[in-house]
């Protein structure tokens, strides 16, 4: 006999989370624009506060209007809850920060979005915390740069720019044979492309202000627990299994070994470095989310129009996208990324910096600007812009060249997508031979 | 807090408090694949609140070492150990589900050490489907999304978690996904097998509290409104909204019945 069936994934999209409000019945999320929470009595008040009651306390902590979406998100990913925070880059550091001190190791991908390799980096190491980064295409890699110190083996399901697909199970397995969490920045492939959790990943964040949100309206990040890792076999996390002065001595794991990772990062990472989302951002979150399965289908239809514009294109040298037979990650793309690679990618131009330059600056229908995940068509010359820090060595290792163009494929009519880039592409030509 | 009980390590969770023989002590028992965490809110309540509290793992759950109990009476029996180890004489018992089954049969084996039992998440027989305990005995992913689902309220996955950011049915399946093999098909066995229930029942003379959810698919209100009828007598609250899961469901009106219930008449 078939079990019960759970909701699909979009009737969770649309409902998850959020139950009409009891006093008026509205069926929209309300945007609950306060900072606080009247206690019922004192006694209820001292409950709140030693987690002997469900609730709100104090918008840092939580809210209502953030926790349809942290919960939304949670069931999406299948999770055991979420935190949401003010960025994507907020999300990656209280990750970091619940579950390591100074002292502490991180093996990375080095295909990381440029913002995550200035936080590895250089940001943490002024507060002890090292990173070591390693080319995510032999997931070996991972395993070899391990240290006794290491807390955390660190990629992108979709390394950023040159669509890297970290082999999720290989990494996940060779983090859990050190007794260590894999964490997956999720934001290119959202809940709709891929699952990390199903594939072994312990923790995952957005940054919301990508797909999620789809509109471009607004920053967030959203950090999601698979409840899976168990803390106390591993030993190694100290921060969820021993007892925190920090609020009255609880040990968290004891607490609930499901929720000991989300408990700390709420009850100390929220509380203490406060990067918490607004309820007016969740809301907007929110809006996005209500239409990720139909936004999504489409993005990945316009980028494989796009893709198979570009590879034909004379004057384009290579297209990286991991549907294409060329892609080096072809095959694990078709295991994990059935539904499509993303709608972000890179391609190069023939003729370096200059062509590149007039192909941007030709462009009408897609924007220039450093953002993707947008319902609008989006492009950046990553080398003079999101990776501008990084050595030209460490540029080439994460697959960026002077003539690498990145897009984000947005939801306009396909054919004014590759009409607007078979326009620009014919200005750069223009342009090498008048140069 | 760890404990030794028949030479294998037994968990109970006291809410960071050291045992007082001052105090009176609540015991909490957990239903079939779960632990003591589930009932998180409560039992750190009256741990902070004069009572010691021993919120425990059975054998083969959370932290306790396995194998698991395959009866209801060996559970019972097994609770009791527990109360020697922690040193404590005499303790109000709360049970969920399976752990329901054996606080009532607990209660009626030792009413010397049990002075009230209030019982959650409780029918009689509570008979497990076919399906469901085949699906368990396979160790099948099955079994666990039917522990979910009708786990819990249906409205719950479309609605919102009175627990901020927290999934229900996430959490669920995290906690079934750590159990080893069998743990959960010798608990729904031991539910399906149990017959001791309306004799136990008749025996009582301490104060029993049914907490019932409304919307409970596993342990349905009707059952449980007829078994209550088996007791001398049993005080039933209904909690509207809930289903099984009553403690996170409905995790204040169900410390609140609590409250009333056990701030009474407990002592050391
Ligand atoms: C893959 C990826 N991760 C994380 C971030 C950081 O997110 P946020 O800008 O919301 O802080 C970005 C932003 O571009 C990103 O592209």
């Amino acid at each position: 006999m078939p079990g019960p069936k759970y909701p699909g994934f979009d009737t969770l999209a649309l409902h998850a989370g959020h139950t009409p409000d009891a006093t008026f019945g509205a069926r929209a999320v309300p945007i609950y624009a306060t900072t606080s929470y009247v206690f019922r009595d004192s006694e209820h008040a001292a409950s709140l506060f030693n987690m002997e009651r469900a609730g709100h306390v104090y918008s840092r902590i939580s809210n209502p209007t953030v926790a349809v979406l942290e919960e939304r998100v949670a069931a999406l990913e299948g999770g055991v809850g979420a935190i949401a925070t003010a960025s994507g880059q907020a999300a990656l550091h209280l990750a970091v920060a619940t579950l390591m001190d100074a002292g502490s190791h991180i093996v990375a991908s080095n295909s990381l979005y440029g913002g995550s390799h200035n936080l590895l980096g250089y940001t943490l190491r002024r507060f002890g915390i090292e990173t070591t980064f390693v080319d995510p295409r032999e997931p070996e890699n991972f395993r070899r740069a391990l240290r006794d110190n290491t807390r955390l083996v660190f990629g992108e399901t979709l390394g950023n720019p040159g669509l890297d697909v970290l082999d999720i199970p290989a990494v996940a397995a060779i983090a859990h044979n050190a007794g260590l969490p894999l964490l997956v920045d999720s934001t290119f492939t959202t809940p709709w492309l891929m699952k990390p959790f199903a594939h072994g990943a312990d923790l995952l964040y957005h940054s919301a202000t990508k797909f999620l949100g789809g509109h471009g309206v607004a920053i967030g990040g959203v950090l999601v627990d698979s409840g899976r890792f168990d803390w106390e076999t591993s030993g190694k996390f100290p921060q969820l299994t021993e007892p925190y002065a920090g609020f009255h001595g609880m040990d968290f794991e004891e607490e609930s070994g499901t929720r000991a990772f989300l408990l700390r990062a709420r009850r100390e990472g929220l509380r203490d470095f406060g990067a918490c989302m607004a309820p007016m951002t969740a809301f907007q979150i929110l809006q996005g989310i209500e239409t990720l399965h139909l936004r999504m289908p489409r993005h990945i239809e316009n980028t494989r129009k796009v893709v198979a514009f570009l590879a034909a294109h004379e004057m384009v040298d290579s297209v990286g996208y991991p549907e294409l037979p060329t892609h080096p990650d072809h095959a694990l793309a078709g295991r994990l990324l059935p539904r499509g690679a993303g709608a972000v990618f890179s391609f190069d131009m023939k003729g370096g910096r200059e062509a590149g330059r007039r192909f941007i600056e030709s462009l009408r229908v897609f924007s220039h600007l450093a953002n993707v995940g947008d319902a609008k068509s989006l492009v950046i010359h990553p080398a003079s812009t999101t990776h501008y820090r990084m050595s030209d060595a460490d540029l080439e290792k994460a697959g960026i060249g002077p003539g690498t163009v990145r897009l984000s494929v947005g939801l306009e009519d396909a054919d004014d997508l590759t009409e607007d880039l078979g326009r620009a592409l014919a200005a750069a030509k223009r342009g090498l031979k008048a140069g | 807090m760890d404990f030794a009980v028949d030479g294998r390590k037994a968990f109970a969770y006291t809410a960071a408090h050291a045992i007082d023989a001052a105090k009176p002590t609540i015991a909490f028992v957990h239903g079939a694949g779960l632990d003591h965490s589930w009932f998180g809110l409560q039992s750190r309540y009256f741990g902070y609140h004069g009572f010691n509290v021993l919120a425990v793992d059975l054998p083969g759950h959370g932290r306790s070492e396995g194998p698991p109990l395959e009866s209801v009476e060996a559970m019972a029996e097994w609770v009791v150990r527990l109360l020697d180890a922690a040193k404590i004489d005499r303790a109000a018992l709360v049970g969920h589900s399976m752990g329901a089954l054996t606080v009532l049969e607990c209660a009626a084996r030792h009413p010397g050490r049990v002075t009230r039992i209030a019982l959650l998440g409780m029918a009689y027989p509570m008979k497990v489907s076919e399906a469901f305990l085949e699906a368990a005995r396979r160790n099948e992913q099955a079994a666990y999304d039917m522990d979910t689902i009708w786990g819990h309220a249906p409205q719950v996955p479309l609605g919102a978690n009175p627990n901020p950011g927290m999934w229900m049915y996430g959490d669920n399946l995290a906690r079934l996904a750590r159990l080893a093999p069998n743990v959960l098909y010798t608990g729904l066995k031991a539910c399906n097998d149990y017959a001791g229930g309306e004799a136990s029942a008749a025996k009582l003379d301490c104060p029993v509290l049914f907490l019932v959810g409304s919307r409970d698919l596993m342990t349905p209100p009707r059952v449980a409104a007829a078994f209550v009828k088996a007791f001398k007598s049993a005080q039933t609250v209904l909690l509207p909204p809930s289903g099984h899961s009553l403690m996170a469901e409905a995790p204040d009106a169900t410390l609140d019945a609590l409250i009333d219930f056990l701030s009474t008449g407990t002592t050391p």
